[in-house]
């Protein structure tokens, strides 16, 4: 086990309003160590998105904490970077590719050289090095998403939070896109915490999974993923382990559905 | 309230979302209070704009020969609604509008559809429309005085001018909205002219319709009022006129009032007519085109 | 080639044939009040000489552009600020939608109490007819902000000055532009009136005192330059308006073209 680098600890969220109360997250503890790729995956309408917005700093939890490096995470961080599941509302469709990357970067103290570099990086790692001078709704909906991927790299982010982000797109398009994001956490060893309610993409990814609860939701199991560090569509997806662990994170979210928690394997 | 509620469902996305649509407790319990607490905000702000009025008098910020205090004004208000003659240049007013309104949305809503229906038209006819569209309808005034001196027939000529522009404009919006797959489903079921223009074309167009109704009521009553006021026709703003030249400047403002008052009924009233209409608009498309 | 060659015919063949009409049936006009259209043409000229171009259609262009430009800024301002803040807006509403509702050509009188005659009262005028379109819009603008923008924007730390030039404002600009169409057929309306009203220059006051001195074909000529104007500012505005708004036409031919 590594440096651990976000800490959730005993969150819990709760909707108050006109009489009317509903707990979205009940008891939620997990951390993700430096440079890990976790998955989180649960049923729909589990409170994932609250889950994420909490760590995100952009919902203020009822109680409970969350840390990233120790320290205490009170609204949006500057060392986290979020990738929406609504990549076509959360691109700014009046600027183009490029500035939309930079955005983010003009509140940094960087040089303009510097910044021109990141964002030249960044663009070049998704495989939109010549995307930058067009706008975002001329380009389809996975090189959308990768813009936006490209967006978070070029901040720098200590950890990078994924909100179920290839929902949105075709199958094969979304392949594409987990290798790219299997490949650029390889390379560049960030801390990813990925949501998904996706069982495959979850295993496919992770190096842990996390199934969540139902709403009001808590950690229902944790899993470590021992595939090999090289995964590839075709064949991680149909050795046996991969189906095996499949399986098992498969009925603990069933498990989850109905509400008990299921045999340990 | 209207507004309250749109708030209250933007706050729910923007503060207090759960994922998905799944089992369980999804709309996070707001929806309510904030149209009761807006209503009682905006109580709040009439109650301080009207101290404010009376206020910059009453403190001799601005003089009261100018803007008088709130209470003359009302006191001027009342003595205007036991006048009869007010009540006559009310009607005058409310007369032209209305009738200019008819003969605006009619000519509009017929012009719209034939250059719908006839094919070539709409292109010929474009240039035309953009031409005459920005004209401002205030360059007629001269030539209605000359015309029609200070009658009903001025007041129409500026008000038709004016919001049949509006009117026609929507209308060929709404005809361009029309989903070729519905114009050619009809096609394909051997609808006539008459029976493609009463089951596709109108009901596709009906809500710019009403959007261009209320548009043009706006603009209708922008240009009664003016007429009167510069021509000197029976209305309100011809009365504004007598007040201001006899320096009777309370009696002034609380004619201004009413206008506006009768603007704001206006849009409320054209408001509540397009709501309805679009409610039925949906059912029937729904109808017509799946 | 063919098609272009089609299409301007199109553009050119009914504003030809109305003008063609005009000139027949109006050629052996004997109405005072409907001269030749040849008669007009030729009094063109003769009436709006460079002399009466400074002296009068500058002025009036000048004041209309104060004033619009003032609203402009007054709207989109206090719009902004109404906007953001639920609160705010929830007490300026009522208050706000009834001074919209006053006919605009009303506050001549009323702003001449306070202003006089002269340009501070045109410009005072035409600024506060004008300014709560953009304002309304503007309060619309703002507050529909997309809720994932706004929380792209809040994770990425943009805030403040930055969230409001490159999020706040750009999202809200069709619905500015849309505010700043409408105020400026308002803006001309009151452009005219208020110097039809009391001017000793200008374009409104010159067609009046054409009328006034039944001096016909020049008073049509008026009308004329009156349209003409009216027709080369919204050419201007379309042309502003197309270049700031680029991209949202094109973003909605996109997504038109997608679903």
């Amino acid at each position: 086990m590594g440096r651990s680098m976000l800490d959730v600890r005993g969150l819990k969220k709760v909707y108050e309003g006109s009489g009317r109360r509903v707990e979205a997250v009940r008891n939620l503890t997990f951390t993700v160590d430096a440079g890990e790729l976790v998955c989180l995956v649960g049923p729909s309408g589990c409170g994932k998105t609250t889950l994420l917005k909490c760590v995100a700093g952009l919902l203020t939890p009822t109680s409970g904490e969350v840390l990233l490096e120790g320290r205490p995470v009170s609204g949006p961080p500057p060392g986290m970077a979020v990738v929406f599941q609504e990549y076509g509302r959360s691109l700014f469709p009046w600027m183009r590719v490029g500035e939309n990357v930079e955005l983010p970067l003009r509140q940094k103290p960087l040089s303009k050289a510097r910044r021109r570099e990141l964002v030249a990086d960044a663009l070049d790692s998704v495989g939109l090095a010549d995307a930058a001078g067009a706008y975002p709704w001329q380009l389809s909906g996975g090189m959308q998403q990768r813009v936006a991927i490209a967006r978070a790299l070029a901040y720098e982010p200590d950890v990078l939070l994924m909100d179920e982000p290839f929902a949105a797109v075709d199958a094969q398009t979304r392949a594409d896109l987990e290798d790219l994001v299997r490949g650029l956490w390889r390379e560049r060893g960030i801390t990813i915490l990925f949501v998904t309610h996706d069982i495959d993409e979850a295993v496919y990814l992770g190096e842990r999974v996390l199934v969540l609860s139902a709403s009001p939701t808590v950690v229902q199991e944790q899993l470590t993923i021992d595939l090999p560090e090289e995964r590839d569509q075709l064949r991680t997806r149909v050795a046996p382990r991969f189906a095996e662990l499949r399986t098992r994170v498969y009925e603990q979210v069933q498990a989850a559905k109905r509400g008990v928690t299921a045999p340990r394997l | 309230m209207k507004d309250g509620q749109t708030d209250g469902q933007r706050d729910r996305q923007t503060d207090g979302q759960l994922d998905d649509t799944g089992p369980g407790p999804t709309s996070p319990p707001r929806a309510e209070r904030p149209a009761a607490a807006n209503a009682a905000l905006g109580a709040a702000g009439i109650v301080g704009f009207l101290a404010l009025c009376e206020a910059v008098s009453r403190f001799g910020i601005v003089s009261g020969d100018y803007f008088p205090p709130l209470t003359r004004v009302a006191d001027a208000l009342v003595t205007e609604l036991g006048d009869r003659a007010f009540w006559t240049a009310l009607g005058d007013t409310l007369t032209g509008w209305a009738l200019g309104l008819a003969i605006a949305v009619t000519a509009g809503i017929l012009a719209g559809v034939v250059i719908a229906v006839v094919p070539f038209l709409r292109e010929a006819t474009a240039s035309t429309i953009e031409f005459l569209r920005p004209i401002p309808s205030v360059a007629l005034i001269p030539l209605a005085v000359l015309l029609y001196g200070s009658e009903l027939r001025s007041v129409l000529l500026l008000v038709v001018y004016a919001s049949f522009w509006q009117m026609l404009i929507q209308v060929l919006y709404g005809v361009q909205d029309v989903d070729p797959v519905a114009e050619e489903t009809a096609r394909s079921y051997g609808l006539g002219t008459w029976a493609r223009v009463r089951h596709v074309l109108w009901p596709t167009a009906l809500p710019y319709v009403m959007t261009g109704v209320r548009l043009a009521a706006a603009v209708a009553l922008i240009l009664a009022v003016t007429a009167e006021l510069v021509i000197g026709a029976p209305g309100l703003g011809q009365r504004i006129a007598v007040a201001q030249t006899s320096q009777a400047v309370p009696e002034m403002y609380a004619l201004v009032v009413v206008t506006g008052v009768l603007g704001l009924l206006i849009n409320v009233g054209a408001r509540a007519v397009e709501r309805r209409a679009l409610a039925w608009h949906q059912s029937v498309r729904g109808e017509v085109v799946v | 080639m063919k098609r272009l060659a089609l299409r301007l015919l199109f553009v050119v063949a009914l504003p030809a044939l109305l003008v063609a009409a005009w000139w027949l049936v109006s050629a052996d006009s004997t109405e005072v009040y409907w001269p030749p259209l040849r008669t007009i043409l030729t009094t063109f000229p003769d009436v709006w000489t460079g002399e009466r171009l400074r002296a009068d259609v500058l002025p009036s262009v000048l004041r209309l552009l104060a004033g619009y430009a003032a609203a402009a800024v007054v709207g989109v301002a206090l719009g902004t600020v109404i906007g953001s803040y639920r609160r705010v807006r929830a007490v300026c509403e009522p208050v706000l939608e009834f001074l919209r509702a006053v006919p605009p050509p009303v506050l001549v009188p009323v702003i001449m109490l306070f202003a006089g005659i002269g340009d501070t009262m045109k410009i005072a005028v035409i600024a506060s007819g004008c300014v709560w379109p953009v304002l309304l819009n503007t309060v619309e603008g703002v507050r529909a902000v997309d809720p994932v923008m706004a929380e792209t924007a809040r994770s990425y730390g943009i805030t403040g000055v930055a969230r409001l030039r490159n999020v706040v404002l750009r999202s809200a600009s069709p619905q500015i532009f849309a505010g700043l169409r409408q105020a400026l057929s308002i803006g001309i309306i009151l452009m005219v009136i208020s110097e039809m009203f009391a001017a000793s220059n200008g374009l409104g006051f010159t067609i009046v005192q054409f009328q006034r001195g039944f001096a016909i074909p020049d008073m049509w000529t008026g009308i004329l330059v009156l349209g003409l104007l009216g027709f080369a500012l919204s050419v201007v505005f379309h042309l502003v308006e197309r270049r700031v708004l680029a991209w949202y036409h094109g973003l909605r031919t996109a997504s038109r073209r997608s679903s």
